[in-house]
């Protein structure tokens, strides 16, 4: 035993820059150490709470109610928000002046600088709601400090109704990202259950389930979710609706997360380390939980969080095709769909490219957060 | 400067460092050798020491975010041309002439250096098409020239199968073709034979050899096999944490060593040459004692058809140390996991001795003995790091068979704390994960879970196999001294016949499944009775450069052609 006590201490190395002792450093520790090496995954864990924070205040955000028309303002153009007003802060927007133009009969508006609307934060709600259900708020974050007839303030734009875009997308966040969430957490709850059956027993159970994953993921999503959506009864209440809908988007969702289940219980079972605790005499619940879980927990995450796009992707799919949700639930999905005509696109580009917007900076920013979570997962790669 | 015309290849004050999260990594620090014609240098170095890095940085293949900081290395041509490749751009066009052409290199682990989608003469083509766009036609004929002076049977028909469909040691010769294609007047070779078996090492060695002398190229050796080293060398480079300890002829450093570090390395390997002498001086057990562990008759066939455990027979007394050696393949962790039911044997019977004079058959035993029986008969793994869970800490780890035997609070504490410092561990330590320790400590580590129950036989598969050679005899030392301070047996699983020579009383020899010869250690050792054996012991590099002897080896040969082999 000479030896060792004369080659200096390998745990020497086991400080980090900030002096920090990784020797003692468990296993989330280091996930995190890793993940923030990746720094876009980083800005888009910014972006992703940033854009859940925004769905679950979105009553107190959104300035106006989502289905509130005016008939005054149909089509209205974005109109630009100025903090300034000569020489002092004074957020405003500046009136839209509305003119027909006879030969084409349309509609212009014109904003007018002569008469600016004072804009404020923290302004009386028209009427009292709830935050996240619950909070009883009479306060908007902004809004018009005096709204008097014929003022608005549309930031990203009107629809065909004259209602505010921009509220609308806001309260469509609520939707289309809660129905990824939720969506995850079925197909979790289903994919860890039979995939975890499916690698534990093996044999001919394993066989049936894989081969019943297989054919599920062989037949066209698009005309399976249409054939199911279809089903739905068109009187249902909104929101069960939603929920039927959610099932039908995890419904495929859960798959690939059985799988993965079902390859790491395979590859972790003959793991030495599971080996010994089988010799130390632990039962098999004990090493699924003790051993098996904590090793692919964080691969689940990656996993899942990668799901998410999927399912978002799918809702609005779905609404886009007039399938999924229906007004007056407003999803981004239900936002596209509305502007599917020739007759948006070209005179009120807004109305496609607000939605549109939120779903790929969403969809992307939790492309890169999973490819993140996915690079840290193992985070013992590198360490040892 | 002192190069001589005979100076290849002169490697000057090289620093190739590594940028890490702790800082600076200084792979190679100033290491500097020439390298001469038709002489062989060996760089020999634990893990980590940079020998590997050193070999890379020369052909400037060094993996990224690794660079060649400072030194030159200076390749003088037969017309007496002389190049700086550290100063080339590692992409750039020169370089690329170098490598293959002027340095070739093979690499320890030969399924992993070549494409398992080519052919192996579209492989060992390659070189010369881009080197010296030989033809198509003339191509096969120079690589059926190679194939045939690697000694690779029947060269006509293998230039057209793929990898996979050689051994590993028919893959490393495939390897040492290629780059031998264009005719290069330096071979590196990168712990070719670590991932061999000894026999087939024996003759991976005897083939470079040859090779060399026909060719007059120089060989930089890369091994941490002192053994290979004294069998091989001509002159010798110790390295240490990317430093030269020391340099010299082979002679010089195995007989009259300078440096300290040397001098332990040296020692720690003469010292597994010979029986351990806790050992010597312990008297013989009993012939009559009762075996502990009596295995009739055992036998295992695969699904696949393989017969992994062939009617193996052999007993264990107690406090007795039982070595099982054998190749890759032959069998033996395969035996060894029979005996605790991680697999289950088909046939034969486990009679293991309880504590009271009952015996039970393990392969038969029903799930509440079985229990009872791995509690008594334990385990410790080959891969240090993957026997541990990452997840858990030391102490963890170590508690686990004790909570699952009922055990809590301040006594299972204690108890942890106490069967860490018997193993060698700070009991400090406890809060640590595994990976913060180094190899040697792992295997503590499981040693430790291995012991936490007092058992009476611990099956150890290969338990200092992942060390380096200064470890491996302080390993062997704590397990016999736990031996001795517990009373345990042992039955230890190795391919490494000086570990069995060190601590094993006896010693049973398997082949392709079957054991072949069992007797006492001294006995098998100096009077081999089966063929095989003899052929296995010969082929063992002897750590003395004055007693070179694997080219004068015993050949066995069992109904296979030895090429097929090796």
């Amino acid at each position: 035993m000479t030896d060792i006590t004369s080659l200096p201490p390998e745990t020497a190395a086991s400080l980090d820059l900030h002096g920090r002792d990784m020797a003692v450093a468990g296993q989330w520790r280091l996930f995190w150490l890793k993940f923030k090496k990746h720094k876009i995954a980083l800005a888009s864990l910014v972006v992703i709470v940033f854009m859940y924070l925004v769905a679950a205040f979105a009553d107190f955000i959104a300035p106006f109610d989502p289905n509130a028309t005016n008939s005054r303002f149909t089509y209205a153009p974005p109109q630009g928000l100025s903090l300034m007003l000569s020489g002092s802060f004074q957020p405003h927007v500046n009136q839209l002046k509305m003119t027909l133009n006879t030969e084409s009969m349309r509609r212009e508006f014109t904003p007018d600088p002569t008469k600016p609307i004072s804009v404020s934060f923290f302004v009386p709600a028209q009427q009292p709601y709830y935050v996240l259900g619950l909070i009883p708020m009479q306060t908007k974050l902004f809004g018009l400090t005096n709204p008097k007839p014929g003022d608005s303030m549309y930031i990203f734009g009107a629809d065909r109704l004259g209602r505010d875009i921009f509220s609308r997308v806001v309260h469509g966040a609520k939707i289309s990202l809660s129905i990824g969430l939720v969506g995850v957490f079925v197909s979790l709850i289903l994919g860890v259950a039979i995939g975890g059956i499916s690698g534990f027993f093996g044999g001919w159970i394993d066989l049936a389930i894989q081969r019943f994953i297989e054919l599920l993921r062989s037949i066209p999503t698009i005309p399976l979710w249409m054939g199911f959506a279809a089903a739905i009864p068109v009187g249902w209440p909104p929101l069960r609706t939603y929920f039927v809908i959610t099932l039908i988007v995890s419904l495929i969702g859960w798959t690939s997360l059985a799988r993965e289940v079902r390859g790491k219980f395979l590859s972790l079972r003959n793991e030495d380390f599971v080996t010994a605790a089988r010799l130390d005499g632990m039962s098999e619940i004990g090493i699924i939980f003790h051993h098996l879980v904590p090793s692919f927990i964080s691969h689940i995450i990656a996993t899942l969080t990668l799901a998410i796009p999927s399912m978002i992707l799918a809702e609005t799919a779905l609404s886009f095709l007039g399938i999924g949700l229906q007004p007056p639930i407003v999803s981004w999905g239900v936002l596209l769909q509305e502007a599917q005509n020739i007759r948006a696109v070209a005179q009120a580009p807004w109305l496609l490219f607000t939605p549109a917007a939120a779903i790929v900076i969403s969809v992307l920013s939790l492309n890169f957060l999973g490819d993140g979570l996915r690079d840290a997962a193992d985070p013992y790669e590198a360490v040892s | 400067m002192s190069m001589t015309k005979d100076t290849i290849l002169e490697v000057r004050d090289l620093k190739t460092y590594f940028p890490t999260r702790t800082g600076l990594f200084k792979a190679v620090d100033g290491v500097s050798f020439e390298l001469k014609r038709g002489k062989t240098l060996c760089v020999v170095g634990e893990s980590g020491s940079g020998k590997s890095v050193t070999a890379r940085s020369i052909l400037q293949i060094v993996d990224r975010p690794g660079r060649i900081e400072g030194g030159s290395v200076l390749l003088t041509r037969a017309d007496g041309s002389t190049t700086d490749l550290a100063k080339l751009d590692p992409r750039g066009r020169a370089i690329r002439d170098v490598r293959g052409k002027e340095i070739a290199m093979i690499f320890q682990e030969p399924m992993s250096s070549l494409s398992p989608v080519h052919r192996i003469g579209t492989q060992i083509g390659e070189a010369l098409r881009i080197h010296f766009g030989t033809p198509k036609h003339e191509q096969r004929e120079r690589v059926l020239e190679l194939l045939r002076q690697v000694e690779i049977p029947r060269p006509e028909s293998a230039i057209d199968r793929y990898t996979f469909e050689f051994s590993g040691g028919m893959r490393q010769r495939v390897m040492i073709a290629m780059a031998l294609a264009c005719n290069p007047s330096v071979l590196i070779a990168d712990e070719p034979t670590t991932a061999l078996d000894v026999t087939t090492q024996a003759e991976i060695l005897d083939l470079i050899k040859k090779l060399q002398q026909s060719h007059g190229m120089a060989v930089l050796f890369i091994t941490h096999d002192m053994g290979v080293v004294a069998e091989i060398a001509d002159e010798v480079l110790v390295m240490y944490r990317g430093k030269v300890r020391e340099r010299g002829p082979v002679e010089q450093i195995f007989h009259a060593p300078q440096d300290d570090y040397t001098r332990r390395l040296i020692g720690s390997v003469v010292k597994l040459e010979k029986k351990a002498e806790v050992r010597l001086a312990r008297p013989a057990i009993p012939a009559g004692t009762p075996p502990l562990l009596d295995v009739r008759n055992l036998s295992l066939t695969f699904p696949s058809g393989l017969k992994a455990v062939d009617d193996v027979s052999l007993t264990v007394r107690p406090g007795e140390t039982l070595g099982i050696v054998g190749e890759s393949g032959s069998g033996k962790t395969t035996m060894g996991r029979c005996l605790l039911r991680i697999y289950d044997a088909q046939a034969g019977a486990i009679d293991y001795r309880r504590p009271d004079g009952q015996t039970v058959d393990i392969r038969t035993a029903d799930k509440a003995a079985l229990e009872k029986i791995r509690r008594e008969v334990r385990m410790i793994f080959q891969d240090p790091v993957g026997s541990l869970s990452p997840r858990k800490t030391v102490g963890q780890i170590i508690a686990e068979p004790l909570k699952i035997a009922g055990m809590k609070g301040r006594e299972l504490n204690d108890r942890v704390a106490d069967l860490m410092q018997q193993v060698g561990l700070e009991p400090t330590w406890r809060e640590r994960y595994p990976h913060a320790f180094s190899g040697g400590q792992r295997q503590r580590i499981g040693i430790a879970r291995a012991i936490a129950l007092n058992p009476r036989l611990i099956i150890a598969d290969e338990a200092t196999s992942a060390l380096d050679v200064s470890l491996r005899s302080q390993m062997l030392d704590l397990m016999m001294k736990l031996q001795d301070k517990l009373g345990l047996s042992y039955v230890f699983i190795s391919h490494d016949m000086s570990v069995i020579r060190y601590m094993c009383d006896r010693v049973a020899v398997m082949y392709r499944g079957k054991i072949v010869e069992v007797g006492d250690t001294d006995q098998v050792v100096n009077n081999p009775a089966h063929d095989y054996t003899r052929a296995l012991l010969s082929a063992i590099p002897h750590p003395d450069p004055r007693n070179r002897r694997i080219h004068t080896r015993f050949r066995y040969d069992a109904g296979r052609t030895l090429s097929a082999n090796g």
